[in-house]
């Protein structure tokens, strides 16, 4: 029994594992072949409604790419902040297009050749300009922990690139507060007058 | 895979997402061109890491992106919402108001 344990765990021993790098290689480009082509169906689909689920269908194709190349937190905060968001934008069109978005066949496009061109012209520039760059390799191979590349962000975060968290909360803070005075019906401007003292009631937002 | 690759692809995505802010007329629908954009400098980043950058400093330029996609949804919503209570408008050509 052991001997044969031992046998069958030097032939597991010496057979050679499969080539991580082209799985990972392939399974990032048909991750961004689906977030393209799921992308682009968002603008041709009748409803906005299925328009939604694509668009949510493209990040979370981007997202899991993102966590194929071993940048763990980030993926995953893209696919859930993003599904989140795709979840909030089905009620608004829902609000403010007052109807049954997946009922409702609709083709809005204004100028549509022109942007054509404008896209076009974009993605041929780019990619001359990213097929002439000779683009520069890292000194040393990828990382091959998760763990170490999620350790290194949050270490990076809380060390050298704190002035970014601290740029980035108050303007997630001023977004708050931006979007409910924006948002807000009756707002103590209307209510108040411009003078907030109740005595003029010129110039609010009705 | 190469870097040319990912980053063809992430052009492609911000292609697509500029055609569509370019020539949608519901509000939504031109911020979900925005977003397509932002997508695409996501995996244009996760692509630079993997190949070019030993640091973590491009993981923290995509937390940034993360962070302005935020933003420019919350604020978009707002400003949507806005539109649509005092003029009624939920298409772009509704609200040209600073062009007369």
């Amino acid at each position: 029994m052991s001997l044969a344990f031992n046998e069958l765990s030097s032939v597991v021993l010496e057979t050679p594992l499969p080539d991580l790098s082209v799985l990972r290689g392939v399974a990032v480009t048909a991750l961004g072949v689906v977030a393209v082509v799921t992308g682009a169906l968002v603008f041709r689909v009748d409803s906005m409604a299925r328009a939604t689920y694509l668009l949510a269908a493209s990040f979370v194709a981007v997202g899991a790419a993102v966590v194929a190349l071993h940048l763990d937190y980030v993926g995953v905060v893209v696919v859930l902040m993003m599904l989140m968001e795709m979840a909030v934008m089905g009620v608004f069109m829902v609000m403010l297009m007052g109807m049954n978005p997946a009922l409702m066949p609709m083709s809005m496009v204004h100028s549509g050749r022109r942007a054509l061109a404008a896209a076009g012209t974009s993605f041929v520039v780019l990619t001359v300009g990213i097929l002439l760059v000779d683009w520069p390799t890292r000194p040393d191979a990828p990382p091959s922990d998760p763990g170490a590349t999620t350790y290194s962000l949050g270490d990076a975060l809380m060390g050298d690139h704190m002035l970014v968290m601290m740029v980035v909360s108050p303007v997630m803070l001023a977004t708050i507060v931006a979007g409910v005075v924006l948002a807000q019906a009756h707002g103590r401007y209307e209510r108040l007058g411009d003078d907030l003292r109740g005595t003029s009631r010129q110039g609010g937002r009705r | 895979m190469t870097l040319e690759v990912v980053l063809v692809l992430a052009a492609a995505l911000f292609s697509v997402g500029l055609y569509g802010a370019l020539s949608q007329q519901v509000v939504v629908m031109v911020m979900m061109g925005l977003e397509l954009m932002l997508n695409g400098v996501v995996l244009a980043a996760a692509g630079f890491w993997w190949f070019t950058a030993p640091d973590p400093s491009l993981q923290v330029l995509l937390v940034v992106v993360l962070a302005a996609m935020t933003v420019e949804m919350a604020m978009g919503f707002a400003v949507a919402l806005l539109l649509h209570r005092t003029s009624g408008a939920d298409m772009t050509d509704m609200a040209a108001e600073l062009k007369q």
